[in-house]
């Protein structure tokens, strides 16, 4: 049993950072709507109509962003004959996860990659490519799904889902801040010195927001990354399985068609060209949406080091 | 009467308690009831898609009489078994079922045709993937029995799984690797 505490302690600590990264995502939304009521008159019924939009997103997001993400990536409903492997792998991991079968994706894209979407274990997919299925045996393919199959039940596609309405409210509210700011909005009467420092300190908050979203945003998502790798471990009871297929990953540098950088967080690896020397490649590197493939590896090479690996 | 308002939040507050503990309880319980359950779905799965395998060795290899009775009388050795109910007897019946498989799929290894075959193929896939449906469903019902028990032996909740007669459930474990050496090997 000692052996295995590493592993759950690992996906505690992981989880319990997700919290706390939520919980900073709840206080700089509240932040940004006080600076705002502060900053302009009218607050009230801005704050009314903020809420009312991020209401909307949050709920339009609930439901929808998993169609909008597999109709991004150009994913077709993977057949049960044509893919027998891949249904009864995900089939067999299900089981062993305690969840529902996700409806299963192909994308026709010769660049290994696979994401998972949806809301809850009863609402999910996941996507596969076609080049991932060509490029893994059953063992890297078993390590890739329990990967989506953890996100999925860690709930992570949700909090993806969330996020990502989320920073799009902060920047589309910071947006419009500034806009105030600069076309003039009607002030409040600020009769002290203090009214001054406090509304230009909103000012810089409302300007800052949005940095500070996306930041947390990518934070989140790297978090997620190592923890789905490690609970995707869980699952098979098997780290050289994942180690085998982050290697693969890593050694290839096709890059995926249609990956849209919004959805970038949802792979397994980032789809995004981190290699080229452009300006391209040095915007992907600053906004890295997943921890690099090397440490994920250690991570889990650690866990294998203290795991019984079944043979 | 502050003293009664007190004493009648008390009251509220741990039927509330109770309610929650219990309900999370039984919870636990029939997930570790409708895991077991899933075991025998997934062997019954198995017994089914042999028969299907025995018959397409046999258009490749029909002389290798031998391996078809042993997976044959060791499926339905394993099927009493399980009907039998003893966790100890099934697992030990499956571990033969398992060698006389292993047999049969090694001598398959001598027919390039039959290995060529599509069906045979499909099989094969089938058969190693509910080999670890099975597996995966062990591991489930273990991982149920795990939260479970836990839950009915950790405080606050063993109070009221002592009041309730919540029992411990037990763990499925194979038996181990001597065991499994120790099963009747097929000899051609």
């Amino acid at each position: 049993m000692a052996e295995r505490m590493d592993l759950w302690a690992q996906v505690a600590a992981n989880k319990r950072r997700s919290v706390y990264l939520m919980a900073g995502f709840t206080v700089l939304i509240t932040g940004v709507v006080a600076a705002f009521d502060i900053a302009f008159a009218g607050g009230p019924l801005l704050i009314a109509i903020a809420i009312v939009v991020v209401l909307t997103m949050v709920w339009a997001s609930y439901f929808y962003s998993d169609k909008l993400a597999i109709a991004a990536a150009h994913a077709l409903e993977a057949d049960t004959a044509q893919y027998r492997q891949l249904h009864n792998v995900v089939e067999e991991l299900c089981i062993a996860a305690g969840i529902p079968k996700p409806r299963l994706y192909v994308i026709d894209d010769p660049a290994p990659n696979a994401f998972a979407t949806g809301r809850n274990p009863e609402h999910a997919a996941v996507a596969v490519t076609s080049g991932l299925l060509e490029v893994m045996n059953r063992e890297e393919l078993e390590g890739v799904l329990a990967h989506e199959l953890s996100h999925i039940h860690n709930y992570d596609i949700l909090v993806a889902t969330i996020a990502v309405t989320l920073v799009g409210f902060v920047a589309l509210l910071s947006d419009f801040g500034l806009r105030m700011l600069i076309f003039g909005g009607r002030r409040r009467d600020n009769k002290g010195d203090s009214g001054v420092y406090v509304l230009a300190l909103s000012m810089v908050f409302i300007i800052l927001a949005p940095i500070a979203a996306k930041a947390m945003q990518f934070a989140i998502s790297r978090r997620r990354e190592s923890l789905a790798d490690v609970s995707g471990v869980l699952i098979t009871r098997n780290p050289q399985g994942l180690i085998a297929a982050l290697e693969k990953l890593r050694d290839n540098t096709t890059i995926i068609a249609h990956a849209p950088a919004a959805t970038a967080h949802m792979w397994i690896e980032s789809p995004l060209d981190m290699h080229s020397k452009g300006a391209h490649g040095w915007f992907n590197r600053r906004f890295e949406t997943h921890p690099p493939i090397e440490d994920r590896i250690a991570a889990l090479e650690e866990v294998a080091g203290t795991f019984p690996i079944a043979n | 009467m502050v003293i009664l308002i007190v004493v009648a939040i008390a009251v509220v507050l741990t039927l509330a308690f109770v309610a929650a503990a219990f309900n999370g309880l039984v919870r636990r319980r029939n997930r570790v009831d409708a895991a077991w359950s899933q075991i025998d779905v997934q062997l019954k799965r198995r017994y089914d898609l042999i028969p299907n395998l025995v018959e397409t060795v046999k258009g490749y290899a029909a002389h290798e009489k031998g391996a078809f009775e042993a997976v044959t009388a060791a499926r339905s050795g394993a099927m009493n078994a399980q009907a039998g109910g003893d966790p100890a007897k099934a697992a030990q019946a499956d571990n033969v079922l398992t060698g006389t498989l292993k047999t049969l799929f090694a001598v398959a290894e001598a027919y390039p045709d039959l290995k060529a075959n599509q069906n045979f193929l499909q099989l094969q896939e089938e058969l190693g993937s509910t080999e670890n449906r099975v597996a995966a469903s062990r591991q489930f019902y273990n991982d149920s029995v795990l939260s479970y028990n836990t839950k009915i032996q950790t405080f606050p909740a063993d109070l009221i799984a002592g009041a309730f007669h919540f029992a411990p459930r037990e763990f499925f474990s194979a038996p181990d690797g001597d065991d499994v050496a120790a099963a009747p090997a097929v000899r051609f």
